[in-house]
């Protein structure tokens, strides 16, 4: 899977937008929505690679808290101006709250295009950027808010490990979100989503990034993943609850969430 | 389906019926021996690859060892579905980006399937190119003998050879292996052509600029019919200055022409067993008119 995603790393963010026709763009949009993270989260986004998640992560608490100081400059109106300028400065330093997010990866490549990316779009507080494997994180129990992993679990060897790490690294109170390939069961959609997988994504992979292999290695991935009943059954048995999933598409992608309690 | 399926060796995935079988495998650095999906091997059922991910590495290593399925090694087996998206697509990706080989490649591979048969004809019947046929000579810096070539005289088709990939800068072993021609006779057929292309350069005189690239792809248009080539030729010249493009509309394209139709069929000759021969002589019994005097 390394070798895969090392030739697969510099054209990656392109496929994406070729193969989903952007759409999977959206996806991320919603899996943020549905995190709804407060400014002061800890996010620990694994097999984050080239830093979609992370990205999303910073402008949504960006936004969020600048509507908080909108909301605190609306109840200083009787403050004097020394007081607000004062508690500008003290908000200012901290447009993101505290709030950081984790990225890790297992592909020193994936981490390096994510790093430019960032460099490039200009984002550079609260990211930090680990080298790490799914199935054996670098962190300790209970420090983070929310775990992310999405479109990377399916190539995850062995996926209840994964699972476990990621109860582990949880804190009490925190949140697991999976976005991940799943089954379509409408037999409609499931013919020409499977045409469209086997005949075109190949295809696409050649001519793009010239390297068939590592797609039809993509689309073979994706129907080896458990659906979603039973994935959620296996998040449950790493110990999350409430767990449950949401089809989005039809099931070409799901979003699974369980919490530590 | 099935039918077409096994002959095609593509997954047997339709309508979500079986699963694509084969575990995955990492992604090639250079030449691959496992194609895709071996022709006659059943499917094993969705259950099981999921229960057993473990055993990724250890099917892999059993399939190598039992040697390479399809029909030559690095074959990747494509719908026809597949050969006519792969076909646009890369003749997209050849004009917007020049310096991408494996498309013109690809190309060459997914629109050869009239011009290829017709090739391999008339190699089988020519007896020198039925030899070429049944010995497939492959020029590969391996196989080749440099110092021996070098040291041959000049104006002999082996020290001008040697002379032409000196001065480009250049190698016979950056042609890329054929992948998507189904038949095994006729991949090595595109393979020959694509090595004997730096032959052409130094028969036809022209070094591996733009121009003397598409002059070599005129002469190779009529010579092979391939649509490559056809497509190669009349796409190439865009890139050209306008000083360049009218040498090239009045001496160079006309003369490329009037050789590729009088010169015999080029595959037809075991080029390997002539390196002492004069290019001039060469010239003469292929057919190629001497090229004209133009800087390029």
């Amino acid at each position: 899977v390394y070798h895969v995603f090392e030739s697969v790393a510099k054209k990656y963010d392109v496929m994406n937008d070729s193969m989903s026709l952007g759409v999977h763009r959206v996806w991320k949009d919603i899996l943020m929505h549905k995190m709804n993270p407060f400014p002061g989260t800890l996010l620990l986004d694994v097999a984050g690679g080239t830093g979609d998640i992370a990205f999303r992560f910073i402008n949504y608490v960006r936004s969020v808290r600048e509507r908080q100081l909108q909301q605190k400059l609306k109840h200083h109106q009787n403050l004097s101006w020394q007081e607000i300028s004062e508690s500008y400065q003290e908000d200012k330093s901290k447009s993101l709250g505290d709030s950081q997010v984790v990225v890790c990866d297992i592909n020193k490549e994936m981490l390096k295009v994510g790093k430019q990316k960032a460099q490039h779009l200009g984002y550079s507080e609260g990211l930090s950027w680990v080298l790490g494997n799914a199935e054996e994180l670098p962190f300790d129990d209970d420090k983070f808010d929310v775990y992310t992993i999405a479109f990377g679990i399916r190539n995850v060897t062995r996926i209840d490990l994964a699972l476990e790490e990621a109860y582990r690294v949880l804190k009490p109170g925190g949140r697991f979100l999976c976005l991940e390939f799943s089954h379509v069961s409408n037999p409609v959609l499931s013919r020409l989503y499977d045409l469209y997988s086997f005949q075109v994504i190949p295809v696409l992979g050649e001519v793009i990034a010239g390297d068939w292999k590592s797609y039809q290695y993509l689309v073979e991935s994706i129907r080896r993943f458990p659906p979603q009943e039973e994935f959620k059954a296996m998040i449950e048995d790493a110990g999350f609850f409430k767990v449950d999933y949401q089809n989005l598409n039809s099931g070409i992608v799901a979003i699974h969430s369980g919490f530590k309690l | 389906m099935l039918r077409r399926a096994a002959r095609a060796g593509v997954p047997l995935l339709r309508g979500g019926l079986g699963s694509p079988g084969t575990c995955p495998f990492p992604g090639p650095a250079g030449p691959v021996l496992l194609p895709l999906l071996p022709a006659g091997r059943a499917c094993p059922s969705r259950a099981e690859p999921r229960a057993r991910p473990g055993h990724g590495g250890g099917e892999e290593e059993e399939e190598e060892a039992e040697g390479r399925y399809g029909p030559y090694p690095g074959h990747i087996a494509t719908s026809p579905l597949q050969k006519a998206l792969l076909a646009a697509g890369s003749a997209v990706m050849a004009l917007c980006d020049p310096y991408r080989h494996d498309m013109v490649a690809v190309l060459g591979e997914t629109t050869g399937c009239f011009a290829l048969p017709n090739l391999r004809d008339k190699m089988k019947h020519h007896p020198e190119g039925y030899r070429i046929l049944q010995e497939r000579p492959r020029i590969r810096l391996s196989t080749l003998d440099m110092a021996r070539l070098r040291g041959l005289p000049d104006g002999t088709l082996g020290r001008e050879y040697v002379r032409f990939l000196e001065d480009n800068k250049v190698s016979p072993d950056t042609r890329m292996p054929p992948k998507f021609v189904d038949d095994e006779e006729l991949a090595y057929v595109i393979q020959r052509y694509r090595e004997v292309h730096d032959l052409m350069h130094t028969l036809l005189g022209m070094p591996t600029n733009m121009l003397g690239e598409v002059v070599v792809k005129w002469f190779e248009a009529v010579q092979t019919g391939l649509p490559m080539c056809v497509l190669g030729a009349a796409f190439g010249p865009v890139r050209l200055s306008a000083r360049k493009l009218r040498v090239l509309a009045t001496d160079l394209v006309p003369w490329a022409i009037r050789s590729g139709r009088n010169a015999s069929c080029i595959l037809n000759v075991y080029y390997e067993q002539r390196w002492e021969q004069p290019v001039e002589s060469l010239r003469e019994e292929i057919g190629i008119f001497p090229p004209p005097a133009i800087r390029v």
